[in-house]
Parts: structure tokens; C-alpha cells; sequence
């Protein structure tokens, strides 16, 4: 290769260079304004009509749109309803899937192969396509409109059963025996032998749940009917659908930035641990 | 063997040997359970309701045999339905994963503010799909929405993007695209950080370009990334139900009611407990064989690892 050659071959991979960085920068501004002109016109006043020529804050930026979407609609109500149903199943789902977890990675038992195959059954039959038959089991059991009604379905975990076995069976067997020698019981060795080294696990496990749950919206807009058990994306929706607020975009967007406003100040602080839970969460 | 007298001592230690055997059947009855009532049993069950004729028009159900799938398959809208989610999956999945290998390939190299890049392509997934939608409607607003001012800036004329039937799925899928590529990219990224740098450094010394390096060996090495992430997109799009709901509510004319959205129009719009069940089942075997198809995929890698 000769002198000229080379240095064309540079020249020209400089400027592709530079021009991926360009798309690269495009592309993102493109990927980042929804969030932004929400943000912007969250803040218009109500008075000023949207047009082409008053696109963004408007003349003077104001939170009368955060105070009438907060007086029309009940957003704390949906916080708590969210906060409860997404840690409501959380928790369950922490003790059902170390018990379940702890059995089928450290004991033998008749029929535990097609038991786990049972189990992890869940991984292959998506819960939305389940919504008929599951729908009139909540109603059989009367729970419709209830908190419950929106977490029962979730309380096994196939993909945290599995989870905790493969972290389970990781725990050298003879710290499990020396807890047995000094007396421990099942509980115990779990509680302080198994647990503590599956920690990490657990906590992707639980990042992966909320925020599968925190978004969740059909089985919550089937199984609920008033704000006593709505959950915000069921009660944005509701609240972008009210006849009263028609176009009136201003007001739209605060009420979605209500909605998202946290969810995005958390991802700005932990953006790396979000990043790595999602990496880790796969199968939901 | 030794024969123990029987010593109260013995016949607790056999309760307890008994307490053992039961032992790991309690620990998993909560999940078996809770799996059982609202997955394996219901699951039967769609399975069998769709076998009835169960709507308003009849008063008790009545075995039909495959009468659901036939009515199904002879009405024109479900056929536009089984249509659109096609098409919506054969543009969201192939569009999306592409761009996120590009975007990735972009971002895996030292540039400045890459934090800040990262943020604007991540941000979408943490989204409920509900304020993305909302958000998008807002975008798509014939007149002043961005969408239409960033079309005339083209001198292309303002759209009525969810109004027309030929543009409210294009609309869809762009949101689709908007709302899961950096996801998707994120796996890229970890794949790309995970290549053996030592086999490229073998390649740019035996003359390689940086784009036969690309094509010979970071495209191949991520086969398996690759693989991953379609499994889930084709999923999630066949999934596709929030942004319908909030956006079209499956029209203009059927336009951009998919799969799911049907499901749910079905069981609660025409109360038809049958049919909505033989759609149930029509989605659940579609999804089974790539939900399968993935967690025979992990399981492999997980052997590998």
C-alpha cells in the first residue's frame, strides 16, 4: 500500500467518521423532543392557543396545568394504588419465589421435574393472553375493582422460581449442612445461608418486577372501575379520555409528565442501574 | 439394619422424617398454586371455551366445535386484524433491531457526551406505554403536532396521521420503533463491550478494514445478541395493545386493530366469550412458539456459560 493510498484511505475514514456522528446527533435530538415538547407545553399557559407559530413555553411558562389536572383527576390516588399493587406483588412474589426456589434447588423430591416444568409453563403462556379466562375468575371470586384482583395473577413467578434456584444452587452444600449441625432449621438456613449470597439476584428480580408492573395497563383496565384500585397509566388513560379535555394539550401533557415526571428523575439518578436490570430482565 | 426399640424419641424422629418428605411440596405450593389458578388452569381452559358458542345471541353455551376459529377466519375484520399485526411485527422488529445495531456500533467507539446519548435513546423504554402513546398522539396532532411541522419543513403537506387508514399504522409503527430501539441497543452494547478484543487487533494487523472487521466479525459475534432481542420484539409486537387503546382504539376502519386489541374489543365491545377465547388461543400458540423458541435459546447459552 502506498503513501497517497493510505492517507485517501484515512481521509476517508475520518469523514465517515464524522458523519456517523452527525447521524448520531441527529437521530438523537429526533429521539429526545417528544419528551421535551411535552415537557414545554406542559408549562403553556392554558389562555394561548397551540398554532404552528406558538409551539413550545408559550409567552410566560406556568403550572396552572399541573394544578387542574391534579384538581380533575385523583393522580395521588394512582400513585399510592401503583406504589401498592407494584410492591403488593413484589413482596409476595420475594417469599414465594425463595421458598420455590430453595426447594427445587436443594431438595429431592417425586414428581419435582414435572413440577418445575409446571412452573415454568408461566414463561410460555403470556398473561394477556389470558385475560378472558382470568378476568372471570376475579369475577367468580368477587374481587373486581379491587387492588387485589390487579396482583393475584402475579403472585407465582416462573422466571424468579428459576431465578432463585440457579443463585441457590451456587451455595456450597456444606455451609447448608454446617447451619443443620448447629441446629438451624429449614427456615433458618434459608433465612441466613441461602438469602444473603442471592441478594444481587433478588434485587435485579425486583427491578425487573416493578417496572414490568409500574407500566402494566391491560389486565388493570379490565379488572378495575373506579380510583379506588386504578393504577396511573389506567387512570392517564382515563384522564386524556375525559370529554372535558378534548385537545386541550397543555393540560394532557402535565398530566402525562405527572405520570412519567418521577419514573424519569429516578432514571436520570440510577440511569446505570436501570440500564443493567434491564440488560438482566430479558424474560420478564 | 439395626431394629431401634420404639422409643418416643423414635417415633418423633420418624414425624419429623415425615414433616421432611413434605417439606419441599409446601415450599413450592404457593407458586404452584397461583401458576396453577392463573396460568395452566386457565390456559385449559380458553382451550375449551373456544370450542362454545357463548355471546348474546345464545342463552346457554353450546359446543360448536371449531365454529369460533371458522366465524373467525371467514370475517373479513379478523382477517385485517391477522394482517396488520403481521405487517406491524415485519416493520417494528427488523427497523428497530437494525437501527439499534447502528446506533450501537455508533455509541461503542470514544465520543463525547456518550452518557447523554445513551439517555436519549434509553429514555422511551422506561415509558409506560400509556404516556408514550399519549405523548405520540400529541406528536401526530394534524396542524401544529411535530410530526406534520417537521414534514412541512419538507414541503410536504400536514397529515392526519391517525385519521387516515393508510398512514395510522405507518404512525403505530414508528412509535414502536421510537419506544423499544434503545432497549434493543443497550444489548448490543453489552455485546459489543463483551467481543474478544484480541481477534480484532489480529485482524487490523493482517490488513483488515474497519469495515470487514464489522462484517467479518462483529456482525457474526452477534448472532446470538441478535437472536435474543428478536425473540423479544417479535413477542412484545405481537403483544401490541396500549398504544391502540389509547391512540386509534383500532381504527380508522380497522385500520390498526392488531391481535391483542381485538382480544380485548371482543370480550368486552361484542361480549362473545367464545370467540374472544379462540382469539386467546390463537395468540397464545403464535406466542408459544417463540417464547419456546427463546427459552430453549437461554437455556443453551446458559449451558455454554
Amino acid at each position: 500500500m502506498n503513501e497517497n493510498m493510505r492517507l485517501a484511505r484515512f481521509k476517508l475514514r475520518s469523514i465517515l467518521n464524522s458523519l456517523g456522528l452527525l447521524v448520531l446527533a441527529v437521530v438523537a435530538i429526533g429521539w429526545a423532543i417528544p419528551i421535551l415538547w411535552a415537557l414545554a407545553v406542559s408549562v403553556h399557559p392554558p389562555d394561548e392557543p397551540l398554532s404552528a407559530a406558538n409551539l413550545w413555553f408559550g409567552s410566560h411558562p406556568t403550572l396552572a396545568n399541573y394544578a387542574q389536572a391534579f384538581q380533575i383527576a385523583p393522580f395521588v390516588q394512582y400513585y399510592i394504588n401503583t406504589i401498592l399493587i407494584v410492591f403488593g406483588i413484589l413482596i409476595v412474589q420475594l417469599v414465594t419465589i425463595s421458598l420455590a426456589g430453595y426447594a427445587f434447588a436443594r431438595f429431592r423430591f417425586r414428581g419435582q421435574n414435572i413440577l418445575f416444568f409446571l412452573i415454568l409453563l408461566q414463561l410460555m403462556v403470556p398473561s394477556s393472553a389470558l385475560i378472558v379466562p382470568n378476568y372471570s375468575t376475579i369475577r367468580q371470586l368477587h374481587l373486581f375493582d379491587t387492588l387485589l384482583a390487579v396482583m393475584l395473577p402475579f403472585f407465582g413467578s416462573a422466571f424468579g422460581t428459576f431465578l432463585m434456584r440457579q443463585t441457590f444452587r451456587t451455595v456450597p452444600r456444606d455451609l447448608d449442612d454446617a447451619a443443620r449441625m448447629d441446629g438451624a432449621n429449614w427456615l433458618q438456613t434459608l433465612w441466613y445461608v441461602y438469602i444473603p449470597p442471592a441478594r444481587p439476584a433478588m434485587i435485579a428480580f425486583a427491578l425487573s418486577s416493578i417496572s414490568f408492573h409500574w407500566n402494566d395497563f391491560l389486565w388493570p383496565l379490565v379488572v378495575t372501575n373506579s380510583t379506588n384500585s386504578r393504577p396511573l397509566t389506567v387512570g392517564l388513560a382515563v384522564f386524556t379520555q375525559l370529554g372535558e379535555i378534548g385537545a386541550q394539550w397543555p393540560l394532557v401533557t402535565a398530566g402525562t409528565v405527572i405520570v412519567v415526571g418521577p419514573l424519569l428523575l429516578l432514571f436520570l439518578i440510577f440511569q446505570r442501574q436501570f440500564i443493567d436490570s434491564f440488560l438482566h430482565s430479558g424474560l420478564k | 439394619m439395626r431394629l431401634r426399640p420404639r422409643t418416643p424419641n423414635a417415633k418423633k424422629e420418624r414425624r419429623f422424617r415425615i414433616g421432611a418428605a413434605a417439606l419441599p411440596y409446601l415450599l413450592i405450593s404457593p407458586t404452584l398454586l397461583f401458576v396453577a389458578v392463573f396460568t395452566l388452569f386457565p390456559t385449559l381452559r380458553v382451550f375449551y371455551d373456544s370450542l362454545f358458542l357463548q355471546n348474546q345471541a345464545v342463552q346457554q353455551p353450546q359446543f360448536t366445535g371449531f365454529g369460533n376459529y371458522t366465524a373467525l377466519f371467514q370475517d373479513p375484520t379478523f382477517n385485517q386484524v391477522i394482517v396488520n399485526t403481521v405487517i406491524y411485527v415485519l416493520a417494528t422488529v427488523p427497523l428497530s433491531i437494525f437501527l439499534a445495531l447502528i446506533l450501537a456500533l455508533l455509541l461503542n467507539q470514544k465520543i463525547r457526551a456518550l452518557g447523554l446519548y445513551r439517555l436519549a435513546f434509553f429514555y422511551p423504554t422506561i415509558l409506560p406505554m400509556v404516556s408514550a402513546a399519549t405523548i405520540w398522539l400529541f406528536m401526530y396532532t394534524p396542524g401544529y403536532g411535530l410530526v406534520n411541522v417537521f414534514i412541512e419543513f419538507f414541503h410536504i403537506p400536514s397529515q392526519n396521521w391517525l385519521g387516515d387508514p393508510n398512514l395510522a399504522l405507518l404512525a403505530l409503527i414508528i412509535l414502536g420503533i421510537w419506544k423499544q430501539t434503545g432497549y434493543f441497543m443497550i444489548f448490543y452494547l453489552a455485546g459489543l463491550q463483551g467481543l474478544p478484543y484480541d481477534i480484532f487487533e489480529a485482524a487490523s494487523l493482517d490488513g483488515a478494514s474497519a469495515i470487514q472487521s464489522t462484517r467479518y466479525l462483529t456482525f457474526p459475534l452477534l448472532a446470538g445478541t441478535t437472536l435474543f432481542v428478536t425473540t423479544i420484539a417479535v413477542v412484545n409486537a405481537f403483544e401490541t395493545v396500549d398504544q391502540i387503546y389509547i391512540m386509534t382504539g383500532g381504527g380508522p376502519n380497522n385500520a390498526t386493530a392488531m391481535l391483542l386489541f381485538n382480544l380485548w374489543q371482543t370480550l368486552f365491545s361484542f361480549l362473545d366469550n367464545g370467540q374472544a377465547s379462540a382469539i386467546s388461543v390463537i395468540l397464545i400458540i403464535v406466542l408459544l412458539i417463540f417464547t419456546v423458541t427463546n427459552f430453549l435459546y437461554t437455556e443453551r447459552r446458559d449451558a455454554y456459560e
